[in-house]
């Protein structure tokens, strides 16, 4: 399966959520990888993920967050 | 609390509390309709500190330390104090100037807008009809691939600037200092006007820490509503803003505060096209460098140097406004308010146009 990234680290709202808008929008499943470095940027992912039907769950590594969403 | 605040509750709780403290910040005697004013509060700043000479608005606005230490402090305990920077910082020191600008040609930040429509001013609808287009500028922008570019990761103490100014600012407005060249200054504080009201300093600062701590935690962002609301049909934030005008005019209601007309309001104009135009400009430069003023306080608290230096915009811009006559005044427009904002729309939609692509 392949898996999109999308390196959203150190960008102002809402640019992660139109980052990963422009992915999403794209396909219609698979794995998506949203690298963020705030809580409420992956707060943010997330909330926009669920809300257009991708499960979300996120890991934490090295002081960022990797989102995923999957559907 | 807290759980609740995380929540898809969170702005919501947070935007009541808050328009309740806003109108009982007014009962305490903060002027007018000015419960919390980001903008105002950060132009009375500048007069005390002698960047402007406004006589009538210079005062240590409290509630400002209380914004950037409730966050910092709320920041620390939930371990989101990332301090970070480096995100075209100039250009958002000039986005942060001229929605200074327009935001005193409207006579109030977002907040204010909102609190003025809250408390039965009319002359606030064409502000937030101008703030909703500002931020739908903004919008186009940010969907052509507007950025600024990416913030990196900075030390651990670069993000103590913000929290040690705030203690600064508040020991000045404790100590008083009286030492300038004519036997007034270098701290000024209004005898009359606007500057010369406000609530007790213990109440001011407790309301300030408060309002800090629940923005922190809920991302209470009164551009962000507006902008996620249009952009992305997300009421997340929008949430926040209808609890927060709705806690506000009740509270406003049941202390004999809520006065409905056009004519005579506190701190208003009626240049009905100035207010929307200026709300306008306001709008698009907070939309372009991220979020509300109040929001910019917030996140200087985590340690947002970015934030803070568009903090160091509006300030310098508030100095600015009253200095060149741009900031506008219960009569009308100052003498060069509209060409400042013509001036700041033009810089706005450079901004907007040439960082178009990401610079990572």
């Amino acid at each position: 399966m392949e898996i999109k990234t999308v390196d959203a680290r150190g960008l102002s709202c809402p640019q992660p959520i139109v980052e990963t808008k422009k992915v999403l929008d794209k396909i219609s499943g698979g794995r998506v990888e949203v690298l963020v470095d705030t809580v409420t940027s992956r707060e943010n992912v997330l909330r926009f993920g669920r809300n257009a039907g991708w499960q979300g769950s996120f890991e934490e590594t090295d002081g960022a967050f990797k989102v995923i969403l999957e559907k | 609390m807290n759980r609740v605040l995380m929540s898809k509750y969170g702005p919501a709780l947070a935007g009541t509390i808050i328009g309740v403290i806003a109108a009982l910040l007014v009962k305490f005697g903060n002027p007018g309709n000015m419960g919390v004013c980001v903008a105002c509060f950060t132009r009375d700043v500048a007069g005390a500190l002698g960047l402007h000479r406004a006589g009538v608005v210079q005062y240590l606005r409290p509630e400002l330390a209380g914004f950037i230490l409730g966050s910092f402090g709320s920041a620390l305990l939930y371990r989101e104090y990332r301090p970070r920077g480096g995100s075209s910082p100039m250009i958002r020191f000039g986005l942060g100037f001229f929605a200074m600008v327009g935001a005193l040609v409207f006579l109030g930040c977002p907040w204010r807008a909102y609190l003025r429509l809250a408390g039965g001013d009319l002359t606030a609808v064409a502000g937030i009809a101008g703030l909703t287009t500002g931020i739908a500028i903004g919008i186009m922008f940010l969907y052509r691939g507007f950025s600024l570019g990416a913030a990196r990761q900075n030390p651990k103490a670069a993000g103590y600037f913000m929290p040690l100014l705030a203690i600064v600012l508040l020991a000045l407005l404790v100590i008083r200092p009286l030492f300038g060249a004519e036997g007034t200054g270098p701290i000024f504080f209004s005898a009359k006007g606007p500057g010369s009201m406000h609530a007790p300093l213990i109440i001011s600062l407790a309301a300030g820490l408060l309002v800090g701590w629940l923005a922190q935690r809920s991302r209470f962002c009164t551009v962000g509503a507006i902008r996620d609301l249009i952009m992305l049909k997300d009421t997340h934030l929008f949430k926040g803003i209808v609890c927060f005008i709705v806690a506000a005019f009740l509270t406003n209601l049941s202390l004999g505060l809520f006065k409905p007309g056009m004519q005579g309001q506190p701190i208003a104009h009626t240049m009905h096209l100035w207010n929307f135009l200026g709300m306008a400009l306001s709008g698009l430069a907070f939309t372009l460098a991220g979020g509300c003023p109040g929001r910019m306080f917030i996140m200087s608290g985590e340690g947002d140097s970015d934030a803070g230096v568009f903090i160091m915009g509006m300030l310098v811009g508030a100095a600015f406004a009253h200095n060149f006559s741009l900031a506008s005044s219960g009569a009308g427009v100052g003498a060069y308010g509209i060409p400042a904002t013509i001036a700041g729309l033009v810089f706005c939609f450079a901004v907007g146009t040439l960082f178009m692509n990401r610079v990572d």
